[in-house]
């Protein structure tokens, strides 16, 4: 909530905050343009705004949105699965292929693995999700992949540096020496140790993937929460937009809290 | 990898020299118009052709390339400012100042960026004039992408505040703004650079994002958020494939950038 409305406050903040296109239109009288001013003098006023929200908050009302004419909290439910779904297949392919890839890259010692999955996490991270997205819509492939190709090369660089260091510690190299083999190593000496630090970077893929939402759903025309973010920012809508990030602002303090909590027992284990 | 390093940098630097000099390589205006000619295939006075409204590809990739690498590094430069006077006044100040701002940090960096920067950027008005479009566009960026390097800051000071130079620069009567100015800020000064160069990249991949979405730099000025734009007219794209010149050149130069920082970037 308080990252709602720091974004609420940031918005107030910005100059042309009371800026409204549609009072430039010749057609309007002065009455229309006193209308358009009373219906927003109550968003004027920062702590009036606040209380305000917060009064409708606790009785489950989020508002209406002025440009779709809908209640916030009925366009968030028909939205929101749509996005979930999205980005539910987008961490788990983006962590399939970003862990796999690292485990292979550092384990193999194969040139040909190491650089294959270097290209392409450097190709891939050099590419804005908006190009993607265009690509993805050219080859007419499915856009809820693109969240997956987006979150890759982030966790394939971390991780791989990440196994990299690992398998060189004493205890691995002593393991190795004892004829442990890859797997073994792999899973009994590299993964307890890197865990704490997979798990902190898996709460922040969740932010990441939210983030390319945006311009992926934008442009794959896929109706979730991104292309709403998208149409309210075109149509200036302030109160889905504070609405929306408040929501995702949620779901990822609430994605880096549980992987905080997962990791202090292994990080309290290791030292 | 030195090499890729060093041919990194050349090309950066070439290429942003080109672009400087754009008013007189490229063979017009980013905004003149060839209206006997658009759509047009690459030709000797149209290297690239032109887009659909008659305008030069070319001069406008030199053009847009410029903006984008002219005022990432100025947004990069104001973030990192920022995230040195807040993540270096916390660090050295410590105690309750150092916790609240770093909640605060924790707090900003939570907030998923592009959500709060389409909303920022959408309170403004969206028709406006094409500089102040770039300034808004890019201020913006440097105002909101502060806080992870603020983090990386604030760690920085505490540790050079606890080293044993600081605590002999302090019995010999050092404190306050000289102790921060003398000892602390030169000491500071790799990983300011590091966070600058490494900001740029991801400013020129968010203003990309922005353009895209059409919530980046109005036109007719170009940027490569606009010029990638022009890929959304998929069905022909294919058919000209020097459409993708801005794509290549774009991810040319971001890699270069990635390239030229690999050292930089911290370890797992």
């Amino acid at each position: 909530m308080l990252g709602g409305f720091l974004g609420a406050t940031l918005v107030r903040l910005a100059p042309g905050f009371s800026v409204d296109e549609e009072e430039l239109d010749n057609r309007l009288n002065q009455g229309s343009i006193k209308a358009l001013r009373q219906a927003r003098a109550s968003q004027e006023s920062l702590s009036s705004f606040y209380v305000h929200y917060l009064d409708r908050l606790v009785h489950g009302d989020l508002g209406t949105s002025r440009t779709l004419q809908q209640p916030v909290t009925r366009l968030l439910a028909d939205r929101f699965p749509e996005t979930l779904k999205s980005v539910g297949l987008g961490l788990a392919l983006g962590w399939a292929l970003g862990l796999g890839l690292a485990i292979a890259s550092a384990l193999s010692r194969s040139w040909f693995i190491d650089l294959f999955s270097s290209v392409s996490a450097g190709v891939l991270l050099c590419m804005p999700a908006a190009v993607l997205a265009i690509l993805f819509v050219i080859a007419r492939a499915p856009g809820r992949l693109i969240l997956g190709l987006i979150v890759f090369p982030k966790i394939f660089r971390y991780a791989r540096n990440l196994l990299v260091r690992n398998a060189a510690m004493p205890h691995v190299l002593t393991a190795r020496a004892k004829g442990a083999g890859s797997f073994r190593t792999l899973i009994w000496h590299i993964l307890p140790v890197a865990a704490p630090q997979l798990l902190a970077l898996a709460g922040v893929s969740v932010s990441l993937v939210f983030a390319a939402a945006i311009p992926v759903e934008a442009l794959c025309d896929l109706p979730g929460i991104g292309q709403l973010a998208w149409k309210a920012a075109l149509g200036r809508d302030l109160e889905l937009l504070v609405n929306l990030t408040m929501i995702v602002t949620a779901v990822t303090l609430l994605a880096n809290s549980a992987a905080d909590l997962l990791g202090s027992p292994l990080r309290m284990g290791e030292s | 990898m030195k090499w890729a390093r060093v041919g990194a940098i050349v090309f950066l630097i070439a290429i942003s020299v080109v672009c400087l000099l754009a008013d007189f390589v490229a063979p017009s205006t980013y905004a003149r118009q060839f209206r006997d000619a658009p759509d047009a295939a690459p030709s000797r006075q149209h290297l690239l052709g032109t887009d659909d409204l008659g305008r030069d590809r070319f001069s406008r990739l030199l053009y847009g390339t410029r903006v984008s690498l002219l005022l990432a590094p100025a947004a990069a430069l104001l973030s990192c400012l920022l995230a040195a006077v807040i993540g270096g006044t916390a660090g050295f100040v410590g105690g309750w100042l150092e916790r609240f701002v770093m909640g605060a940090t924790d707090l900003f960096l939570s907030l998923p960026w592009l959500f709060l920067l389409i909303t920022v950027r959408a309170m403004l008005p969206l028709n406006i004039a094409p500089f102040p479009s770039v300034i808004i566009t890019f201020a913006l960026l440097g105002c909101l992408g502060w806080a992870a390097s603020a983090r990386v800051i604030c760690a920085d000071t505490r540790s050079i505040k606890d080293s044993g130079f600081i605590l002999l620069a302090r019995a010999s009567g050092s404190g306050g703004f000289r102790l921060l100015w003398r000892h602390i800020v030169p000491n500071l000064r790799p990983v300011l650079f590091a966070q600058f160069w490494i900001s740029i990249p991801v400013f020129i991949l968010t203003e990309a994002n922005l353009g895209i979405l059409g919530l980046g730099v109005a036109e007719p000025l170009p940027s490569w958020g606009s010029l990638l734009r022009e890929l959304e007219s998929f069905s022909t794209s294919f058919d000209q494939p020097w459409r993708f010149a801005a794509l290549a050149l774009f991810m040319v130069v971001v890699s270069c950038f990635h390239l030229a920082l690999q050292k930089q970037e911290l370890p797992a």
